[in-house]
């Protein structure tokens, strides 16, 4: 596994980046090009039992637990959607549980997406980030089981 | 006619309109705000601002059984938008007229008196497939409650009503027809009277949810001889939080209140209790005062403007923005019919309409994007959701021209 940066690391590197954009519309354009390059997830995890509805979006998202790390994998039919996925995707993919049920996110406020977080029915990345979580928990109490 | 027809065009001075609505002036983003989004709510004139105000600062009183002066102007002004109503909708009187918090509410009353006095099991409800969420849901509610019927009346690939299905459906178990006068999601304007004719000779009630028409159209509830109409002030530039039902007095004094509480009442004892006449035996409670007022001077607003000026303003605004999205390649316009509300609804080949709508808002260009609170009617057109433009008085070319540009840079960086 190597050393792999803590979520703080990361959501300080994204901040980092997202620095360097002046207006709204360069912070969009970057995020769409993220949710273009997010790999399409593979068919059979896009069911039914993987959905995090959202009002308009749909978000698609499963979990993996190898060597004490969570591993996610997720998609929208919504890009901006999936490009915001993949900045969560990138944070969390490969951190313990513990350090996933902890962390506050607070890049996404850093970077002005909260009101992607706000708009509750309007999508479903909410609805996926307390998945996402869900999910660490769930590993954390098997683990601790 | 030339000189007549151009005298009255050049009398809508669309700017002059735009100076009336504050939050016109503001910028979202770094852009001036093009609002487009006025089939959800549309905004307000400094008229019923004003009267908001005016009402807390001046005469803020609880209404009808106070005997000293607040109380009495706060009252006069209350009932003075029921005079008002009465004639905006041609009401054969204002004992027919019920103030309620908005269309759902009117729907929702109409369901939980007339419907569960009247509707038994087996009977058949009748509702459109062009239907909003709230004139489902109380009916699948009475239904389900009943065990009576809820039927469809299906539409055709533009969203017209299917009026020989509609006849196929009515039979003798059918007690009631709830239809939309214009569909909130397509602009659709459905023909009403038709349905009602047909309905009635069936023996059925029929309620009209006028949401969208009231503001667009003229409402005239004797001429299309329907049982109820219920609409709200906020899409028709006054507050939120204030609606009315009318209901036709024969089955309204037939129906039990809605609600319990003061006002409604005429005698009150541990044993027993009567109720007050109509229409306040459907008012319980201290009713939302303010914007009852305030509903006044958004009517006064839209009449001294003149009903059929800003119709045909906005049709003018409907037909140049129709024209202009047909061009964008991809783009298919839902609802491609003669008779519509000024609402365009559309869809774009490979395109997420919330993402179009995330990149609309960047530009200061309010549209809505979704489903519309009408999923049955999303999915009888195989899309999640459209997106939706839709206009009012004050809105102008230039807006759908900044609508346009929006529209081809996001498009554009998209796909």
């Amino acid at each position: 596994m190597g050393t792999h940066p803590s979520i703080e690391e990361i959501e300080k590197e994204i901040v980092d980046e997202f620095s360097l954009f002046d207006a709204w519309d360069e912070k969009y354009e970057y995020i769409i090009d993220l949710g273009k390059k997010l790999p399409p997830l593979e068919e059979e995890f896009r069911k039914e039992e993987n959905k995090v509805k959202g009002c308009q979006s749909t978000v698609w998202l499963v979990a993996d637990y190898r060597d004490g790390k969570v591993f996610y994998k997720a998609e929208s039919d919504a890009v901006i959607v999936k490009g915001l996925i993949s900045m969560l995707i990138r944070v969390l993919s490969g951190q313990s549980p513990d350090d996933i049920v902890n962390t506050r996110l607070d890049f996404i406020r850093d970077i002005g997406m909260m009101t992607h977080l706000a708009q509750t029915r309007s999508n479903g990345l909410l609805s996926m980030v307390k998945q996402m979580k869900n999910y660490a928990l769930a590993y954390k109490i098997k683990n601790a089981g | 006619m030339t000189t007549v027809s151009a005298a009255i065009k050049n009398s809508f001075d669309v700017q002059e309109v735009r100076r009336q609505f504050p939050v016109l002036q503001r910028e979202v983003k770094g852009y001036p705000l093009v609002y487009l989004d006025n089939a959800a709510t549309a905004q307000k004139p400094k008229a019923v601002i004003d009267a908001l105000t005016d009402y807390y600062s001046g005469y803020n009183a609880n209404i009808h059984r106070g005997i000293h002066t607040l109380a009495e102007e706060a009252t006069a002004a209350f009932e003075a938008t029921r005079d008002t109503l009465v004639q905006y909708i041609n009401a054969p009187s204002r004992e027919e007229v019920v103030f309620t918090r908005g269309t759902t509410e009117g729907i929702n009353l109409v369901a939980q008196t007339w419907g569960r006095k009247n509707i038994g099991e087996g009977d058949e409800i009748i509702i459109s497939s062009l239907e909003h969420h709230s004139n489902i849901v109380p009916w699948h509610m009475l239904c389900k409650e009943k065990g009576a019927v809820l039927k469809v009346i299906p539409i055709d690939s533009e969203g017209r009503l299917l009026i020989d299905e509609f006849e196929r459906l009515l039979s003798k178990r059918t007690k009631l027809v709830s239809i939309s006068h214009a569909s909130n999601a397509l602009g659709v304007i459905n023909p009403v009277k038709k349905i009602i004719t047909l309905a009635h000779a069936a023996g059925a009630v029929v309620m009209v949810d006028g949401a969208q028409s009231s503001v667009h159209l003229d409402i005239d509830v004797q001429d299309l001889d329907c049982d109820f109409f219920a609409f709200s002030a906020h899409k028709l530039y006054g507050p939120t939080g204030i609606g009315v039902l009318y209901g036709r007095r024969s089955l309204l004094e037939d129906m039990p209140p809605y609600q319990g509480g003061g006002e409604m009442i005429r005698e009150v004892c541990f044993q027993t209790f009567s109720y007050n006449d109509l229409p306040y035996k459907f008012e319980a409670g201290t009713p939302n005062i303010a914007d009852a007022i305030a509903f006044k001077a958004a009517l006064d607003f839209t009449t001294q403007l003149g009903k059929d000026k800003i119709r045909q303003h906005e049709n003018d605004l409907l037909a140049y923005a129709t024209e202009r999205l047909e061009q964008v390649q991809g783009l298919k316009i839902l609802g491609r019919v003669e008779e519509k509300v000024s609402l365009v609804s559309f869809v774009i080949d490979k395109i997420h309409p919330q993402d179009l709508g995330i990149l609309l808002d960047n530009r200061g260009i309010a549209v809505r994007t979704g489903h519309h609170c009408a999923q049955p009617l999303m999915n009888c057109f195989g899309v999640p959701g459209t997106t939706r433009a839709s206009f009012a008085a004050y809105n102008t070319r230039e807006e759908i021209d900044a609508l346009m540009k929006g529209l081809e840079r996001a498009v554009k960086i998209l796909s």
